[in-house]
């Protein structure tokens, strides 16, 4: 759950209209691979990342942010029911792609430099303070299912033999 | 993490382009953890917090000039901030983990400001800098 003021929701609404949402998913996910290369573990089939220009015009990367933003406007739009919103994709970052939930906040702040890029001096200090709670609200409801996988009764131990017959390790 | 000469010429770089506006940026950022990380305000309750008042002004400008010192001192930032260190050790003992809420804010001022320089190479190198100063002033906590 997050909760923002009626100011902070208007000023997320009011900037989110002119947002280009493929070009900041785009960028954001980039500047991810870039500035935080280990961020590159989950994506090594994308084909060349081997460089700044070779991320940011990676067709795949610029596609997939673009897929990672557009559900992200989802969850702008249900701000009151952000855990709802992102269930199946928190099932599928944390149960299928185990998917670390502190890259859920890097890439929250990448979104917000993206912003602050692209907007300017129109992304203020107080938009961006609403724009903080949305991604870090967002991040939480992405990491839900990681919570729920703890809580099951699997013990730390039981969930590392888990992934290690999912590596298929150790070969016999 | 090890600055590369690439990361260094790209501080450099960066550092320069921001001209005469330091204070101001320093300023921005700190009114941007402000209101996007409030309980980074436990460290200021003696400050008047009102945005534009003079005490962030007069602090922004400090820690501008703090990260002018690194950016001069590249190959030796704990000798350059050793008294900032001692400073953020023994006195204001600023729990480690905010540092990167102030990092991130600088680089959304930077961000805004100024577009074009702000590459994603040079966010990259600024991000590793602006690690390392906390690196640096968190040192010698214990």
């Amino acid at each position: 759950m997050v909760h923002l003021t009626a100011e902070e929701k208007a000023a997320v609404t009011h900037l989110w209209e002119k947002v280009n949402v493929e070009e900041i998913g785009g960028e954001a996910l980039g500047r991810l691979l870039v500035v935080y290369p280990w961020t590159q573990r989950f994506f090594e089939h994308f084909g060349d990342l081997s460089s700044a220009a070779a991320i940011m015009g990676n067709p795949k990367v610029k596609a997939h942010g673009a897929k990672v933003l557009h559900s992200f406007s989802d969850g702008i739009h249900h701000l009151d029911n952000l855990k709802g919103t992102f269930s199946k994709l928190s099932e599928l970052h944390c149960n299928k792609l185990h998917v670390d939930p502190e890259n859920f906040r890097l890439l929250g702040n990448m979104i917000v430099i993206a912003l602050a890029h692209h907007h300017g001096a129109e992304f203020s200090p107080s938009t961006q303070a609403a724009f903080q709670k949305v991604v870090s609200g967002v991040a939480t409801a992405l990491a839900h299912e990681i919570s729920t996988v703890l809580q099951s009764g699997l013990s730390g131990m039981d969930i590392i033999y888990l992934e290690l017959e999912d590596l298929k390790w150790p070969p016999h | 993490m090890v600055l590369s000469p690439a990361d260094k010429s790209n501080v450099k770089g960066a550092w320069a382009k921001i001209g005469g506006h330091g204070a101001q940026y320093g300023a921005e950022a700190l009114t941007r953890m402000f209101l996007g990380f409030p309980f980074t305000k436990t460290y200021f309750h003696h400050f008047d917090l009102s945005p534009g008042s003079a005490q962030i002004q007069a602090h922004g400008k400090k820690v501008a000039d703090a990260l002018t010192t690194a950016v001069d001192h590249l190959d030796d930032l704990p000798g350059a901030l050793s008294d900032l260190s001692d400073l953020h050790a023994h006195k204001l003992r600023v729990d480690p983990v905010n540092f990167k809420f102030l990092s991130h804010c600088l680089l959304v001022t930077l961000a805004a400001h100024h577009p074009a320089d702000f590459t994603p190479a040079v966010h990259a190198s600024l991000d590793k800098f602006l690690a390392a100063v906390g690196t640096v002033l968190t040192s010698k906590y214990r």
